[in-house]
């Protein structure tokens, strides 16, 4: 059937049973949008008020959902806007596929209006990512693109395709997605390497089997890997079946519920005593997807010191790459730990789980009188959303004290950009994550410096109505950066004290939502039952302190149980 | 502790556009420094072969390699050790000749190298050597004196001595593709 570019590609998307595409429009990917208006059946489009804020938006619909999340841009200013959401994804191992366009083939390689090289741009941060000049390629390469973002170790991919491409037309034949691996170039890469569903290698197995029988003090670190591959459940069983400890690194929330006897809660920079301590006293320690970053690790050269370090993890590049293991096994982590649980006999391990266990998994935060702190606000969210309720972060002080307070359930209930650090990331993850879930509840945790950055997406989810709790820990300053100069800069506050506008209650209130200032408890409690019951988005304004804390903390590069702060 | 050398690695890979600047900013972005890079096209039209030589320690090296094996683009990437691979380049020297005793002399010294004359002006000799670069280096000082106008080389490639290839199936190479993850 012959057919333009831009409906190829929108068949194509069809192929993919994708149902929302955020995006923002422009010259190139003008053709696209014009025959976006024949497919409103098959696509929610939503708008959002920033090309990053798209991104994002992808990044947390791809997380909360497990889906691949699309995002649409234009050509020049419009694709380099995707560039901070696609090393954001990038960094999480979150699977997108953006779309952009380019200039047509005449304009290209002349610095035309609104033209970028954003191949070249974003081939760092990409899994891969391609440019279509010929029309009858472009259906191969999309579903390509689908392939490789959502296989394996997920990640973002970008298409950039030519305006002209959009418009020329070609033979589009539909083919199903099971289909796709078959013919065309999937089938050239699919000859490549192998067809079978990988195994992890059984003598691997049965090595670290019989490293977990000799251990008498082993600990788990459930990393993002767990979240990924979704492979909670078994997680679970396999922890209970060695009876192992269980830290949780920021990604990994969600891999095994906070609530559960063996967590320990999060390790690292700003673990629990727990964690970091127990990490450093077990003679077994089996990260699970977790590519022991600086934030984890902090020290490679003494990290678990005393015992056998053994990673699983999908991407062989990650293993030996920051800590130096004894063990490893390649594979998905849901088919290691099911492959592992069936030889294993249940083990006991009281003796070592005290030991553990007799130091702190939370943080004792005091409460001051007149003063709204963290804790409460989160243990008011905790007490009154439903269980499921999303959560999605910025990033610093409050995503600290969000995952020590929270305790994440299921993968994909916390948003958050762990590795790329990305501040501005929360309300289009937010946006995302309820486009992709409208029956749950999600709640955007952020700070006065973050929502700053990318307050304007406040827009998006008016117009669209998603009823998007906003709560803001508002302490006039970029709080982790604060900290970090009260406690190794001499208290020299350069740049970071945020004493100026805008009134959120009256920012919420221009674009349309409820605006709540709160500054006790129970104030917000009263703010939060209004939001709650509220059809409309709400922005709450936590008046909290400037000198509050994150804690506990180890400095980078220290050892990670020198505790700078307890 | 490892120690800093040469390592050379065989890289097979797709024959697109685009490919080569995948493979070479991988180092560059990783702080390394490319000591010689080669490229051309394999008895296969679609798959070209880059050999790239750098100074890391092994571990670098390992890690370079798993970092390079995870792009679509690559076929397969081999660290090719000097005990068991061959490696040459080809280098052309333009030397400053221009009276018949330096001349001579040149040409004695090229026919010592079994280097060819493949060009010749009034003033000028343009020579081509095959070798390693202790035989490039060696050659290059001699000529030195006698006033090098101009010097290129290749950039080094490598074959494994004996019947085995890039492509040898290892339990290593099984993990790798899983990690490239198509499907």
């Amino acid at each position: 059937m012959q057919m333009t570019g831009a409906k190829i590609l929108l068949e194509c998307l069809r192929e993919q049973k994708v149902d929302t595409i955020f995006g923002y429009p422009g010259g190139t990917i003008l053709n696209v949008y014009d025959e976006l208006v024949n497919y409103s059946d098959v696509f929610r489009h939503i708008l959002t008020a920033h090309e990053q804020g798209a991104c994002h938006a992808a990044d947390g619909y791809a997380r909360s959902t497990g889906k691949v999340g699309v995002c649409f841009a234009t050509s020049g200013p419009g694709a380099t806007n995707l560039v901070t959401g696609i090393a954001t994804a990038y960094l999480d191992s979150s699977p997108i596929v953006c779309i952009t366009c380019n200039v047509g083939a005449p304009l290209l390689g002349k610095d035309s209006f609104q033209e970028v090289d954003i191949t070249g741009v974003t081939m760092p941060i990409t899994k891969c990512n391609y440019q279509v000049h010929d029309v009858n390629a472009l259906a191969d390469t999309v579903r390509e693109a689908f392939a490789i973002a959502r296989s394996g170790r997920p990640g973002p991919v970008l298409i950039d395709i030519l305006k002209n491409v959009t418009a020329e037309s070609a033979d589009y034949e539909p083919l199903e997605r099971r289909e796709h691996k078959k013919r065309g170039r999937l089938a050239t890469l699919m000859s490549r390497w192998d067809f079978k569903p990988p195994e992890p290698d059984r003598e691997d197995i049965r090595i670290l089997a019989d490293m977990i029988l000799a251990s008498e003090k082993p600990m788990l670190i459930c990393g993002g890997g767990v979240v990924r591959s979704r492979a909670h459940e078994i997680f679970r069983t396999f922890a209970h079946l060695i009876d192992a400890p269980v830290a949780v690194t920021l990604m990994g929330a969600g891999g095994i519920s906070g609530t559960d006897p063996l967590c320990t809660g999060m390790i690292g920079m700003h673990g629990s005593q727990a964690s970091n301590v127990a990490v450093d006293n077990c003679d077994l320690l089996i990260a699970v997807g977790c590519r022991f970053s600086d934030r984890v690790a902090l020290k490679p050269s003494t990290f678990a010191r005393n015992g056998k370090v053994v990673q699983i993890d999908i991407d062989r590049a990650e293993i030996n790459k920051n800590v130096r293991t004894d063990h490893h096994i390649v594979g998905d982590a849901r088919r290691v730990l099911e492959l592992l649980t069936e030889q294993l006999p249940e083990q006991k391990h009281e003796a070592w789980k005290e030991e553990v266990f007799s130091r702190p998994t939370e943080v004792h935060y005091d409460e001051r009188p007149g003063c709204l702190t963290p804790k409460q606000i989160l243990s008011t969210i905790a007490r009154m959303c439903p269980a499921d309720t999303i959560v999605s972060t910025d990033v610093g002080q409050h995503q600290m004290w969000a995952i020590q307070n929270f305790h994440f359930d299921y993968p994909g209930q916390l948003l958050t950009s762990g590795g790329f650090g990305t501040m501005g990331f929360s309300l289009g993850a937010a946006i995302g994550a309820q486009a992709g879930n409208p029956d749950k509840r999600v709640i955007h945790c952020t700070g006065d410096g973050g929502f700053r950055m990318n307050c304007n997406e406040l827009a998006t989810e008016q117009y669209y109505g998603f009823p998007i709790i906003t709560v803001l820990f508002n302490n006039g300053t970029l709080g982790m950066v604060r900290q970090w100069q009260h406690l190794i800069y001499k208290e020299h506050y350069s740049q970071t004290t945020l004493d100026r506008g805008p009134d959120f209650v009256k920012l919420a209130e221009a674009y349309g939502l409820n605006g709540f200032h709160v500054t006790d408890v129970n104030e917000f409690e009263e703010a939060l039952k209004k939001a709650l019951d509220s059809k409309t988005g709400s922005v709450i304004d936590c008046v909290i302190d400037i000198d509050e804390m994150v804690r506990p903390m180890v400095g980078g590069g220290s050892h990670i149980t020198d505790f700078m702060i307890n | 502790m490892n120690p800093v050398q040469r390592h050379t690695l065989a890289v097979l890979v797709d024959n697109e556009s685009g490919v080569l600047s995948r493979v070479v900013r991988l180092f560059s972005g990783k702080g390394y420094n490319i000591e010689s890079l080669a490229v051309g096209t394999t008895d296969d039209p679609a798959v070209s072969r880059i050999t790239i030589e750098l100074m890391v320690d092994d571990k670098q090296c390992d890690l370079l390699s798993n970092q390079l094996r995870k792009l679509i683009c690559v076929h397969s990437v081999k660290t090719l050790t000097p005990e068991h691979a061959i490696r040459r380049e080809l280098v052309l020297i333009k030397v400053l000749a221009n009276e018949s005793e330096r001349r001579n002399e040149v040409i004695q010294i090229a026919n010592i190298f079994r280097a060819s004359i493949i060009d010749v002006s009034k003033a000028s000799l343009t020579l081509a050597l095959i070798g390693d670069e202790s035989k490039a280096a060696a050659f290059q000082n001699l000529l030195t004196e006698f006033g090098i106008l101009e010097l290129v080389r290749t950039g080094m490639v490598a074959l494994e001595r004996g019947q085995y290839t890039i492509d040898e199936q290892t339990k290593e190479k099984g993990e790798f593709d899983y990690g490239k993850n198509v499907l």
